[in-house]
């Protein structure tokens, strides 16, 4: 299962670094002619960070690279693949740093434990502030 | 001489903090009560020196005097004379001295303005504003002193920015540093109240104008910077959930709390520690802010210094004042009274739901933003958070947090009955579900949360207005129109939202001259590229024809401007407005000498983000013009009359 990816994953870095210019810019601002289709890639794109920018989804950059990885998400999902398989392979190849939806793991889990716990804190603090009905 | 000038005026307006804080502590005493009328003058000259300094600065950077350090590092001289005057504070050490500029400001607003307040709160909460501005003060002249020369001097500066040169932009720091330093004062009245043990509805009343006030600037600091977001980054969004973004966010989320809260203790007596609380967090959140943006702890376009010893500092500052406040806070809160009691069902119960939720928004924020900087300084790992976690953690909350703010205005204080709450919301309710059959009627396909917007809009929209149904509008006081316009200018800020979301048409092509696409309602046609000099830049511009149905075409020129100091490339955006939204072209350079890539969007009411933001920024306005009418002017009244 990993071998096969970790090899398919080397395979496209290098074809994304000798494919010509005028291939790779193929749909990198080209919409794909399903609106669908062309909407799940949107998406997708404005959850994956610009490698090279500073702080910038691929969706909201003028970097070369970003253009790219853009025609990299569009050619994937023209080819039929799911944004969350294309959103694994952008992980497995550059870190779970690429990702602006962050997983729930170990590391992760105080993003959404801190406010609950936080909420519930507060409601307690907010209870003896109510004076009960008669 | 005059960076000399600026500096000695620094020094001294530093030393009249250190004398103000001395003197206020002094004074609090029994033995020396008779220096408290003194607070005052030093505050007041403690803020025209520091204006002095300021001004020195503004003259440096406006004669672009390349002997001065900053100058050289930040400016040029072929740049635009507004942008000269704006460059003043568009790095870290020319912002941190307008910053303590403010907050000296503010102080001597307070000195000479506050007089409902007992003496002793008064003299206490300048002292505490004296402490703040000491650390300030401490951190420009020991780590980022701005009038430092440079010998030799430089032939010419190193330019701004490119992106900061933008009207929008020159002037969004200042207005978020009022508001910055409005939370400040609040906080100050807040320690002095503390220190004197006088929480109650005076002080309530005396922080409320200064709490509505830093909420205006606030919000329209955060309206004007999401706005030139949205023209200047070139790809139609509005906002980024940068960190940047979120740290100017995190003060009004708090502010609103705050302001909120602040009015249950001023009319009710209510909720007296939940108001020194918040506004405790208010200011630690402007300092939060602050520090996220000045330390360069951010890798993104605001954050111009980077240097850790800063960093270190501001973070040490930010220890010592909140540690501080709480501590205060949890000396003296065994002495503030209970409020008003108040039953679950009343206008007292929503606004504590109204703070819970702000809070709980704010916390997904602070987190959000602090936590992947801390876990990567902790061990490494980089972890990213953006859109997708906020808007699916903050996006209910704020969902639930607008269904509160419909019912609560309707609400009577202390006790009301559900049934007849019920009965009030009948007619937005109506609204709510005319409004659900019609989006599922007419506007499918639609994600759930532009579709959850868009009706709780209509819904909120109605409830806003309920307030004024059935009353006398003429006599209706002017902070009740001020609240409602205020969140009517929520439901249309959340409506733009959600239609932006759900209805936006985006068209990407590579175009040659002569030819046509549609995008939306409009054909817009590529007529022509020329070469359009700038004064420090120079720009490829596009020359589309627009036109709508049968209505008459005209012309739009989006620009790629290549600035030469320093070297960047930036796109200009063209934008049409129309009643019913705004068309958004940008042009990039050609991949080879015919194609142009042009981006081309439809953006269906979203200029409603924005007007929203202006109407929320209104009611504040009206709210405060109200409360100053009634706290101060009539109390003057009333002293009149009671003299007569």
């Amino acid at each position: 299962m990993k071998a096969p990816a970790l090899l398919k994953a080397v395979l496209m870095a290098a074809l994304l670094a000798v494919a010509p210019a005028a291939a790779a810019g193929r749909y990198n601002d080209v919409q794909l002619a399903d609106p669908a289709q062309e909407r799940a890639a949107k998406a997708l794109m404005t959850s994956i960070r610009c490698v090279v920018c500073r702080g910038q989804s691929i969706a909201d950059s003028n970097a070369d690279i970003a253009g790219d990885m853009r025609g990299e998400i569009r050619e994937r999902i023209a080819a039929g693949e799911s944004p969350e398989s294309i959103r694994a392979w952008f992980i497995q190849h550059y870190g779970d740093w690429v990702s602006f939806q962050p997983r729930f793991t170990e590391a992760s889990a105080p993003l959404w434990l801190i406010p609950a716990l936080s909420l519930l804190f507060g409601v307690a603090l907010a209870r003896p502030l109510f004076r009960k009905r008669r | 001489m005059i960076a000399e000038l600026g500096l000695a005026a620094l020094w001294l307006g530093a030393a009249l903090a250190l004398l103000q804080l001395a003197l206020g502590a002094l004074a609090l005493g029994t033995r020396h009560a008779g220096l408290q009328p003194a607070l005052p003058a030093v505050a007041v000259a403690q803020a025209v020196l520091t204006g002095i300094a300021f001004l020195c600065l503004v003259a440096l950077f406006m004669r672009s005097d390349m002997s001065v350090l900053l100058v050289a590092t930040n400016s040029h001289s072929a740049k635009p004379m507004l942008y000269k005057f704006a460059g003043t504070w568009g790095n870290h050490e020319g912002s941190m001295l307008l910053w303590v500029s403010i907050l000296a400001a503010g102080g001597a607003l307070v000195a000479l303005l506050e007089r409902r307040l007992p003496m002793r709160t008064k003299t206490a909460t300048l002292a505490a504003q004296a402490a703040i501005a000491i650390g300030f003060y401490a951190f420009l002249l020991f780590s980022s002193n701005p009038f430092a020369r440079l010998n030799p001097a430089a032939p010419d500066g190193q330019g701004l920015n490119p992106l900061l040169q933008d009207p929008g932009l020159a002037f969004h720091p200042p207005t978020l540093y009022l508001g910055y330093v409005g939370m400040s004062v609040a906080f100050s009245f807040a320690v002095g109240a503390l220190v004197t043990r006088d929480v109650g509805p005076g002080l309530a009343r005396a922080m409320r104008p200064w709490v509505l006030g830093a909420w205006i600037f606030l919000t329209l600091g955060i309206s004007a910077g999401s706005y030139w977001a949205y023209y200047e980054l070139g790809w139609g969004g509005w906002w980024f959930w940068d960190p940047v973004e979120n740290a100017s966010l995190m003060p009004w989320l708090a502010a609103t709390a705050l302001l909120h809260s602040v009015t249950v203790l001023a009319t009710r007596n209510g909720l007296p520690a939940w108001t020194i609380m918040l506004s405790v967090v208010a200011f630690s959140m402007s300092m939060v802010g602050t520090f996220l943006v000045r330390s360069g702890i951010l890798t993104s376009v605001h954050s111009f210094a980077v240097d850790p010893t800063r960093g270190a500092f501001i973070l040490g500052l930010l220890a010592v004042y909140i540690g501080g406040a709480m501590a205060l806070f949890a000396l003296r809160i065994g002495t503030v009274q209970s409020g008003s009691p108040f039953e679950p069902v009343s206008r007292e119960g929503a606004l504590v739901l109204n703070n819970l939720l702000l809070s709980g928004i704010l916390v997904v924020v602070l987190v959000g933003t602090l936590y992947p900087l801390a876990l990567e300084a902790a061990n490494g790992t980089r972890l990213s958070v953006g859109a997708p976690y906020f808007n699916s953690s903050a996006g209910p909350l704020a969902l639930l947090l607008l269904l509160v703010m419909a019912a609560g205005p309707l609400l009577r204080w202390r006790r009301d009955h559900p049934a007849s709450l019920a009965a009030r919301l009948a007619i937005p309710v109506l609204v709510l579900a005319a409004a659900l059959l019609l989006v599922v009627a007419f506007l499918r396909p639609i994600s759930l949360l532009p579709l959850l917007g868009l009706v709780t809009a209509a819904a909120v929209g109605t409830a806003s207005l309920a307030p004024l149904w059935r009353r006398n509008l003429a006599r209706t006081p002017l902070f009740t129109w001020g609240m409602v316009v205020a969140h009517l200018g929520c439901a249309v800020s959340l409506a733009g939202m959600a239609a932006d979301s759900a209805f936006t048409k985006e068209v990407l092509v590579s175009l040659q001259v002569g030819e046509t696409r549609r995008v939306g309602p409009y054909s817009v046609t590529f007529r022509q590229v020329s070469e359009v000099p700038g004064p420090n830049w120079s720009a490829l511009d596009a020359e589309l024809l627009v036109q709508r149905g049968s209505q008459a075409p005209f012309v739009m020129h989006p620009q790629s401007r290549t600035f030469t100091d320093p070297p960047m490339e930036t796109n200009e955006s063209a934008i049409a407005t129309a009643w019913d939204g705004q068309l958004y072209l940008v042009v990039s350079a050609p991949q080879d000498d015919i194609h142009y890539p042009i981006r081309m969007w439809w953006k269906p009411f979203v200029t409603l983000i924005w007007l929203g933001g202006i109407m929320m920024a209104l009611g504040g306005g009206l709210a405060l013009l109200g409360r100053v009418d009634r706290d101060v002017f009539g109390w003057r009244r009333r002293l009149a009359g009671r003299a007569a």
